[in-house]
Parts: C-alpha cells; structure tokens; sequence
C-alpha cells in the first residue's frame, strides 16, 4: 500500500504552503526522514520530510502551487505501485508567479472534493500531551517532530510557554526596484504566504490595540566612544577574526542590550496582554525586526540582558542571515517578550513601529546623526539618535513609558550604567 | 564471592541445595556418569551416589513422569532436560500434571519439582534444535519460569527454584554456560518475580532476559556513544513478572524497546508491551518497540542465522526510533 505525503503544518499558524522545490522526483528512493521538498510557509521555507521509505512513486502538486495543510502532495510506495491520481485536495493549487510552475502538467483524473484534514485533531504522545497540561502549553501551537508530525517530548520541552508572536511593525518597502517599461501598466503579484500573515497581524494590531507613542532624543557620543573602543579591542584581540572584522560590535547590538537591561528595571513595560490578563515576563527576549525581501521577521534574542555585547552581535548576526535566506525556525521568531526596530541604516531620522502582539511594547531607532546642540553657551556638534516608542496603553500608561525610557537614555548616553 | 562460571554457579547451587535437604535429587539423560551434557552436574554423582544422581534413559516424557510421582511423594525432584527442544515431548507432564496438580487436587497435593535445560538458539544447530519457547511455558498457570542471565543469578535462582513448592521452570543457555561472573558463596537467594537493572540510564529501557541481556548491554553502550542513556532490565523471572519494575523504569524513561530471543507472535514482548500500554500510558513518548527472532523457524545457514537474531545493531535501531531520532 503505497502512502500518502501530506502537506504538513510546518508552523504553528500555517494553513497552506507554497511548495517551492520538489528535492526528491518521481522514482527516486526515499528513507523515512529524508526531504522531499522545501515548502514556504507563512514565515519561512521549511523542509518537509518523508514519514516513510520506499520509492516517490507519484508527484501529484507542481513546484510553485499553494496547497492547503492536509492535502496529499505525493505518494511513497513500491516501484511499479499504482497509485489512483485523484489528487485528494480541497481547492485547486493556485500556481504563483515563478516561471518553473507556468505550465504545470494536469493530473490525468480531476480532483474530487475529500474530507479537509483534520486539522483540530493533534497527534502527540501521552507522555507529551500530559506535559502540556501540566504546563499550560497548547499542543495546537506546538510543532511535531514525530512521525506524521506527532508532537513529543521533546517539543514540548522546546515549546515557549505561550504562543507564537509574529510579524511586527516598520515594514521596509520592497519596491526599490524601478520598474521596468514594458507597455503593461501594472503587474498583480500573488500575496506570499509572509506577506498575507503580515497584512492581518498588524490589521489585526492596529485597530484593536491602543497605541500611543513617546519620543526622546538620545546623546549617543559616550555610546559611539564606548563601541569604538571595544571594537579596537576586539580587533586586536580577534588577530584572524575572520572576513572584515564581522565580530565587530553594532550600534544595534548596543541598543538591543540597553534595552533588554531597561526592561529588568521596567518589568511593566516588559509584559504581554492576554484576553483576560496581563503576563509580566520575568525574561527578557527581545525581538529584532528584520527586513527579508518582501517582508519582514523578528527573530528572537533571548535572555538578551544576560548576554554579552559580542554574545548579542554573534546572535543578531546569525539570526539576521537565517531570517533573509528564510531558514529561520518557529523557535527563533517565537516567544519575544518586548521588540526593536530598526531603520537608522535608512537614513529614517525617526519613525513609529507597529506593536507586536501579544508584547505591549516597541521602540523605533532612527540614524545616528551629528546635530548641533547647545553646550552651555556653546554649540557642539554630537552624535544623537531620535527613539519612539510605541506603547498598549491596555498595559503601558504614559508615565510607566517615560520612565522606562528615562532608564534606557541614562545607559545609552553613559554606557558605563549598564554594568551597575 | 568468587568469579565462577554460570555452569559452575549452576553446579555450586545444585550441590548446596542437595547437602542442604536430602529430598532433593536430580535425574535426566548423560546427568550421572557423564556429569552432564554441559558438566553442570559434574562431580555430583561422586559426592552423592545414584541414588541422587539418576541416570535416564532417552525418554523425556517418562522421566519427566517420574519427577512428577516422585514430587507427589514429598521428594524434590530436579529434572534436566538435554535441552529445552527436547522437553517438548515431555510438555503432557509438565503442563497438565505439574502445573495443575495442586490447583486439582483442591490444595492437597504441592509440587515441589524444577525443570531445567538449556533454552534458545546456540549455533547452527538449525530449525529443531533452536528455539525459545518461554512463551509457551510462561503462558500456562501454575508454572514458574525463571531465566538467569549471570552466574550469581543462575546460582541464585535456582536455589529459590529447589526450595518452592510450585514447579518451577529455569531456562538456561548452551551460550552461556561459560560466561563468567562474581558470584557470592554459600547461601546466595535471588527471588523469584524480582527483575534487575543491569545499567541505569534515563532515556529508553530495554527490557531483556537470558541471552538478549548481553545483546542490551552491547546495544547500551553504542547507545552511549551515541549519547543516549538507556536503562538494561534483566527481567529475570518472566512468570510471576516484576511489574512494578517495568513500569518505574518506564515512568523514568518514557520509551522502551522489548528484546527476546523467541518469535514475535505472542512473545513475551508482547506481554511487557501489552504491561506498558496500560499501567504507563501517561508515561509514554513512543509505541514500545519490540527486538525478537525472525519469524521463521531458525535457519542453519550462518549468515541467516545471525540474519534472524536479536542483535545489538537492531536494538541500537529500535531505540534511535523509540528516541525519535530517526
């Protein structure tokens, strides 16, 4: 009996998936575990894996179709096995722009409506489903490693307490590209999977989450002095560090720590709204907005106050390059208690960003620029940073804020203040 | 404590146990003059005389028979079987007289008789003369079965063996007749229904007995390398089984692999796993696996023969799937 490959939930809010890359064809061999193909989810392009050995005796979804989570993709079976064609799905695959998916062959019989997967129903161990309740996690939001994507122990373990944060403010746009003049007026782009999560997260933050924003001016010349030191420091002690100096501390880096070292100050403004509650994190994980090609993430830096400022810039890095080449995993966009964003390097000199919910708050960073400021009865030039914050003003009122950000000016104007 | 064989664990506990009561005595094919078709017996026709040491002719049942009458009497009969593939022919005795003697005869009449021989595969001894047939015996009320996998438990169990007055079946091992290991001097007791834990560990258990205990050691310590902690359970006695022990391990660990050397229908695997399902279901993390023969009758061919044994490199493969790790 041949089995079936299905579409599976490779993240904790996907519905469907755009099957991006078949890895393995018609008649190659396949082990239980091995990749079939890479599947772009709602956040980034995942590998699905075979649940069994044998031959991929039939490819039944085209590269570059969307299909519905639960809808059978492929057959695994014995060379020569027949399978029927009835592809088993729920709506039609709806092929996407990419030129390798223009002419997908049809399947010989057309499909007939089956039974949508049952999605509510979630396969997990008894061991893992009694370590969730004791926990308090929802299996739901827990991706499987197990066989058929039954959740274990040891996702469990991996689970952060509560559900998935997602896609957050400031999108960058992505049409610095000139268009070309090719006699078409416009050109209508599907939605990606990312780009449709994202319209209805913030639609979904904006109208019902009651943002109010505060704005400081910060003195970033003590900072600017500190990091330049270090750097020369880390340049001398890291000799063969490496292609041009890329363990070099980031003006990011610093804010990320100052930030993270605010919030153990501030557990107020560290916190999630919940439906009928307020969770104050203990933690720190800060999410760092993104920009990917044509939408935007927020990879997580946990515990973020407890680590160094190499640790964080070794971190945001990785975490950074994972996010644009979309191999980012559900844990590392997950569970960030408090977010950054970041659009100095756009020459924004300031900016508001988009709350990302359940966090109750964000700050914005535009560049570092030199101004002239007053100095007594002189005017020097020095290097200042305009920060917003955007606060729920279900959980942050106005002075909570202010104070919060007084913390995180004092440090960033004397950076010796984050050692106390 | 000296390091003995487990012939020589088997031998100790035989003498101790004939010095001890005058009741006991052992009969069966080659046992007298011979001293045993593995020596197990050797020496004790010396020490003490054919009346205790008896000579059988090649008839399994009718021997078997004997033990029987001669327990019935208030003697304690320990009947050696040349192997267990031979004991079939005495299986009318030992299941519909042994076992049930007490139970029909309303509590009058105890039976205080041990069965014993070498179980299971040694090598190349093709389909008829390697077969492993605890299920069968394990299966049936009013035996005992018992399965040593050391020395000191061979000498300790088979003492409990002679002194219960229930038959008592010990399933020895051609292949392990020469292994060696501490074993305590005098007076050493194990009891029947107790399991050990040969190697603690936290991440699988593996359930074994007899031979299959050298087969989950092996298989523990590539798990090692590979760094995986699995627990070995001897489980010793597989008739009364030592539940509790099966379910603590298992509540530790979550997972379990199930090793025999018998055939997977109706196994005692199947037993342990169907244990497992109930009392530890909360406990579990994966299906227990299960690591027995093949199911076909034991091939002479060598290459087969290792094809159709339990082995570490199958047990090794069952815990890396009960460990999700492939």
């Amino acid at each position: 009996m041949a089995t079936k490959v299905h579409m599976e939930a490779l993240s904790p809010t996907m519905e469907e998936g755009r099957l991006v890359k078949w890895t393995k064809h018609e008649g190659d061999a396949v082990k239980s575990g091995d990749t079939l193909a890479e599947v772009e989810t709602d956040k980034a392009i995942m590998e699905l894996v075979a649940r069994a050995d044998g031959q991929l005796i039939k490819v039944v979804v085209p590269e570059g179709s969307t299909v519905p989570v639960g809808n059978v993709v492929a057959w695994i079976g014995k060379p020569g096995e027949k399978v029927d064609g009835a592809r088993e799905d729920k709506p039609a695959p709806t092929p996407t722009m990419s030129p390798r998916a223009a002419a997908p062959a049809p399947s010989p019989a057309q499909s007939t409506p089956v039974t949508p997967p049952a999605a509510t129903r979630v396969k997990a161990s008894p061991l893992a489903k009694r370590m969730a309740k004791d926990a308090g996690v929802d299996l739901k939001l827990v991706q499987g490693s197990g066989p058929g994507g039954r959740v274990v122990k040891r996702d469990v373990e991996r689970a952060p307490a509560a559900q998935a944060a997602t896609a957050p403010a400031s999108a960058t746009p992505r049409t610095a590209d000139r268009a070309p003049r090719t006699g078409v007026p416009y050109e209508d782009v599907p939605l990606t999977q990312i780009r449709k999560t994202i319209a209805k997260r913030l639609a979904a933050s904006l109208g019902p989450v009651p943002h109010f924003f505060l704005t400081t001016e910060i003195d970033m010349e003590r900072a600017a002095e500190a990091r330049e030191a270090l750097n020369k420091q880390l340049g001398e002690e890291g000799g063969g560090g490496g292609s041009g100096g890329g363990g070099k501390i980031s003006f990011n880096d610093i804010i990320i720590k100052a930030v993270a070292l605010a919030l153990v100050h501030h557990r107020a403004c560290n916190a999630w709204f919940q439906e009928d509650h307020i969770r104050y994190w203990n933690e720190v994980h800060i999410g760092m907005a993104v920009a990917i090609e044509d939408g935007l993430i927020t990879p997580v830096i946990r515990n973020a106050d407890l680590k160094s400022l190499s640790e964080i810039g070794a971190e945001a890095r990785d975490l950074a390059g994972k996010a644009r080449n979309r191999r980012l995993k559900p844990e590392e966009y997950t569970g960030s208690t408090f977010s950054v964003s970041n659009l100095g390097m756009f020459d924004i000199d300031q900016f508001t960003a988009v709350i990302n919910p359940p966090e109750a708050g964000i700050v914005a960073i535009g560049t570092i620029a030199p101004k002239a400021v007053p100095d007594g009865d002189r005017v020097s030039v020095r290097r200042r940073l305009r920060l917003t914050m955007s606060c729920d003003h279900r959980v942050i009122d106005g002075a909570t804020g202010a104070a919060f950000l007084k913390t995180l000016k004092q440090m960033l104007e004397n950076p010796l203040a984050m050692l106390l | 404590m000296a390091t003995l064989t487990y012939r020589d664990a088997l031998n100790q506990a035989l003498r101790e146990e004939m010095q001890r009561d005058p009741n006991v005595f052992l009969m069966g094919e080659e046992v007298g003059v011979y001293q045993g078709a593995y020596k197990v017996s050797r020496g004790l026709l010396e020490e003490f005389g054919p009346q205790r040491i008896v000579d059988t002719p090649i008839a399994e049942l009718g021997f078997a028979g004997i033990g029987v009458g001669a327990a019935m009497g208030g003697l304690r009969p320990v009947i050696e079987f040349m192997t267990w593939n031979f004991a079939v022919l005495a299986l009318d005795q030992i299941v519909n007289s042994a076992a049930k003697m007490l139970y029909m005869s309303g509590g009058q009449i105890p039976m205080p008789i041990v069965f014993r021989g070498p179980n299971g595969a040694a090598l190349q001894l093709s389909s008829q003369h390697s077969q492993a047939w605890e299920s069968w015996l394990s299966h049936i009320p009013g035996l005992k079965v018992v399965a040593p996998a050391t020395p000191a438990d061979a000498k300790g169990l088979l003492k409990s063996a002679i002194r219960d007055n229930n038959p008592v079946i010990v399933l020895e091992g051609e292949m392990l007749y020469n292994i060696k290991g501490d074993v305590p001097d005098g007076e050493h007791i194990v009891p029947i229904g107790r399991a050990d834990i040969k190697r603690e560990g936290s991440d699988v258990t593996l359930v074994c007995h007899s031979k299959t205990l050298t087969v989950a050691v092996k298989a523990a310590e590539q798990l090692a390398e590979q760094n995986v902690s699995a627990e070995v359970l001897d489980l010793r006695s597989l008739r009364p089984l030592d539940e509790a022990a099966i379910l603590e391990s298992v509540a530790k660990t979550n997972r379990a692999v199930v090793v025999e050397e018998g055939w997977p229908h109706a196994g005692i695997g199947a037993q342990i796993v169907d244990l497992i399902q109930r009392g530890a279901f909360d406990d579990l993390d994966a299906p227990v696996q299960r690591v027995t023969q093949a199911d076909v009758p034991m091939p002479y061919n060598k290459v087969l023969e290792r094809a159709a044994k339990a082995s570490p490199e199958k047990v090794v493969a069952a815990a890396r799937r009960v460990l999700y790790l492939e």
